[in-house]
């Protein structure tokens, strides 16, 4: 097999990853290596795919030869599909060619088992060495931690990159049980822990030594299949946020579950990939990041998925709006960061702006609050908007129609002349 | 004695704009309009101004008196594509120079606000060229064309030096005809009319078919999404982009480079020495 079919394999292979950023670590040149790592916060996309999503690394696996035979799994081991491998050698070249070219902004190395997590991890390692020892590379390397693997394998790992990551993918035991029979719970996160102790260790250790070794500078990151299981979203979201919390992790992504593979305990091979709901888990985890939310305010045992209508901040909004309408010149931030159309970005421009100047209506969509949906919320200098006329019960369903504007259109429904009734 | 109105005739550099400031505040001259190119009709007093290095300079040690992050403002502007930016970087100035800096914390000011989006604007697409640029091997020799709305290159070049370090490269801007060389630590920003590229070797090609494979490998079909894919990869972009280019696309190209871009853009003509950035 030549390189460029055995690269379409191991892409294809991996393209289900959702994780695909670069960022979390700064290097500068260093003398004799090549490269650096993005100077930007958020890293740096090096282009986009027909499905919108950033490409930043050259992603794809080691092999996609398994020994597991997880259902929801395209590379599972009952599956009849093409088999590859790179070399080390081959992987190496490939990354550093494409790097030259300013094509990616490194490699993202994960592997299906084969053989064994630790002769899989070793592989990985020895192509990472290649890269980093030989090459000089000095750019981002994202490398998959395979549950099972040695403690110590997995710390030679975080040695060579800059982040590693652990897949749940399921977000249940109960899912696991079911679909990925070889997994279990614990194993998954022995090597989170695991990781998340050396990373912290590492630190303190640079703070001592300059030249101490630097163990996963850019932290660790996961997954969750949205959408292969019957888990609502609060079950996701209280997960996501417990593993921020007890993980330290820097990014829980989410993959909206693409049918691949007809199996009873799946969703059938024609239902669509659940992405409007991705799409909200993702809006939720920004606001336990970076808003000051916590899960247990976003959904209630009462309601516990998100409604893909309207966002879930607008959400919170509307079953709260004891707590609005807030005025602009006087809120503190964090009851600012609260407001829909609102962000860290406007409400820290709020806070500066006003200290010199009075806001107007006009202003505030000059300093970048999405007044579409903030006007609802807010008062400006003891002010309503004129001309907006709502009430309690009407904000959500004007608020809905807002958002639906901007999404494509649904396919409209055959009108039917009898209803259910036949 | 009362401010007359002029229309200021310079040669389009940074220093030259630096010195219509001196002079209209020198002879009291209020400028109507900017121009730089030869032609300049107008009903006005044309005054044409010439640039002086220690005039330029006497003023930007006023601005940053004043504030430096106004004055950092003012060279970044420069290099953006905003209609009139003359006028209004010149608004700014007399702003700053009257009340200080301070103003910048509003950023809903009508003064900072247009200067604060072309600016804007200009980070954005330099954010963008980091990653959509796409270099060619030519005999060892990296190179890169691109076609941006401002004048990106000395915004890129230290992004790009520190990248690779220890290569040649050279990035060549079709829209403002400028071309940023870099070898064995030095760097520089020439003015070029036009550029020739080399047909890409064998190896070259090879790695321009394997990432055109990656980057069709990589789509989830059931995703599909121009939309978003517009929004994050403008069209503008693509025309210099590998994955959206025939591998041989230096064979094919109907109309040699030189002759296709080169519009210019009005306040940067060709040749003229970009304000340093602070790197």
């Amino acid at each position: 097999m030549d390189l460029l079919d055995k690269l379409a394999v191991l892409a294809d292979a991996a393209k289900y990853d959702a994780a695909c950023t670069s960022s979390g670590v700064r290097r500068g040149f260093q003398p004799g290596k090549i490269g650096n790592t993005s100077s930007s916060i958020a890293g740096c996309c090096h282009s986009f795919s027909a499905d919108g999503r950033c490409i930043t690394l050259l992603k794809v696996l080691m092999t996609n030869s398994c020994v597991y035979d997880c259902k929801y799994c395209v590379n599972r081991r009952s599956n009849d599909t093409r088999r590859a491998a790179f070399t080390p050698t081959e992987l190496a070249d490939l990354t550093i060619g494409f790097y030259r070219r300013n094509y990616i902004e490194g490699l993202f190395l994960s592997s299906g088992v084969l053989r064994s997590p630790d002769y899989t991890t070793e592989q990985m390692i020895r192509c990472l060495r290649i890269l980093r020892q030989d090459y000089g590379f000095n750019g981002y390397i994202h490398a998959k931690a395979i549950p099972g693997t040695s403690p110590e394998l997995v710390y030679q790992l975080g040695l060579l990159a800059d982040r590693l990551s652990v897949n749940i993918e399921l977000p249940s035991e109960t899912g696991l049980q079911t679909l990925a029979p070889d997994k279990n719970k614990a194993a998954i996160l022995r090597p989170m822990g695991q990781i998340r102790d050396q990373v912290v260790q590492s630190k303190q250790e640079l703070v001592k030594y300059r030249h101490a070794p630097s163990f996963a500078p850019a932290g660790q990151s996961t997954q969750l299949i949205v959408g292969a299981t019957g888990d609502n979203d609060r079950h996701i979201l209280n997960l996501t946020q417990s593993l921020y919390k007890k993980y330290r992790l820097k990014r829980v992504f989410y993959s909206a579950y693409v049918p691949v593979v007809e199996n009873s305990l799946l969703p059938a091979l024609d239902t669509k990939p659940p992405l409007l709901r991705e799409h909200r888990l993702y809006q939720a985890d920004w606001l336990l990041r970076f808003y000051g939310f916590r899960a247990e305010e976003l959904l209630t045992e009462a309601q516990p998925d998100f409604n893909p209508q309207i966002d879930p901040k607008c959400n919170w909004a509307i079953n709260h709006l004891e707590q609005f309408p807030v005025e602009i010149m006087r809120a503190d931030y964090e009851m600012l960061l609260r407001v829909p159309g609102i962000g860290p970005l406007s409400a820290k421009r709020i806070v500066s702006a006003r200290r010199v100047s009075h806001l107007t209506w006009e202003d505030l969509k000059k300093v970048g609050v999405v007044l579409k949906r903030a006007q609802f919320f807010i008062t400006c200098g003891g002010k309503a908007p004129s001309g907006l006329r709502f009430s309690p019960s009407t904000i959500s369903r004007q608020l809905e129609l807002i958002e639906r504007s901007r999404r494509p259109a649904a396919v409209p429904e055959q009108l039917s002349l009898f209803d259910d009734a036949g | 004695m009362a401010w007359t109105e002029v229309v200021f005739q310079y040669d389009g550099s940074f220093d030259g704009f630096l010195c219509c400031v001196y002079e209209s505040y020198i002879n009291k001259a209020f400028p109507i309009a900017f121009f730089s190119d030869e032609e300049c009709f107008s009903l006005y007093a044309v005054r044409s101004v010439i640039t002086r290095r220690e005039n330029a300079q006497r003023v930007m040690r006023g601005l940053v008196r004043q504030s430096s992050p106004a004055a950092d403002l003012v060279r970044r502007a420069f290099l953006t594509c905003m209609e009139d930016k003359e006028r209004y970087l010149y608004a700014f100035v007399r702003k700053v120079y009257a009340e200080g800096g301070s103003f910048l914390e509003n950023q809903s000011d009508p003064v900072y606000y247009p200067i604060m989006r072309a600016v804007r604007h200009m980070g954005r697409e330099v954010e963008k060229l980091r990653g959509f640029i796409r270099f060619s091997e030519y005999n060892g020799v990296l190179g890169a064309e691109i076609e941006p709305k401002n004048r990106v290159l000395p915004l890129l070049r230290s992004h790009f030096c520190n990248r690779y370090a220890n290569e040649s490269f050279f990035i060549y801007d079709r829209t403002h005809r400028e071309l940023l060389l870099y070898t064995k630590g030095c760097s520089q920003l020439l003015p070029v009319d036009r550029l020739q590229l080399n047909l890409p070797g064998e190896e070259e090609v090879h790695y321009r078919a394997l990432w055109k494979r990656f980057y069709e490998t990589i789509a989830i079909r059931e995703r599909t999404n121009p939309r978003c894919q517009n929004n994050f990869l403008p069209k503008r972009y693509r025309g210099t982009m590998t994955e959206f280019l025939p591998v041989n696309y230096e064979e094919t190209r109907a109309i040699p480079t030189g002759e296709t871009a080169g519009l210019p853009i009005p306040g940067a003509p060709d040749g003229t020495p970009a304000p340093g950035i602070p790197r």
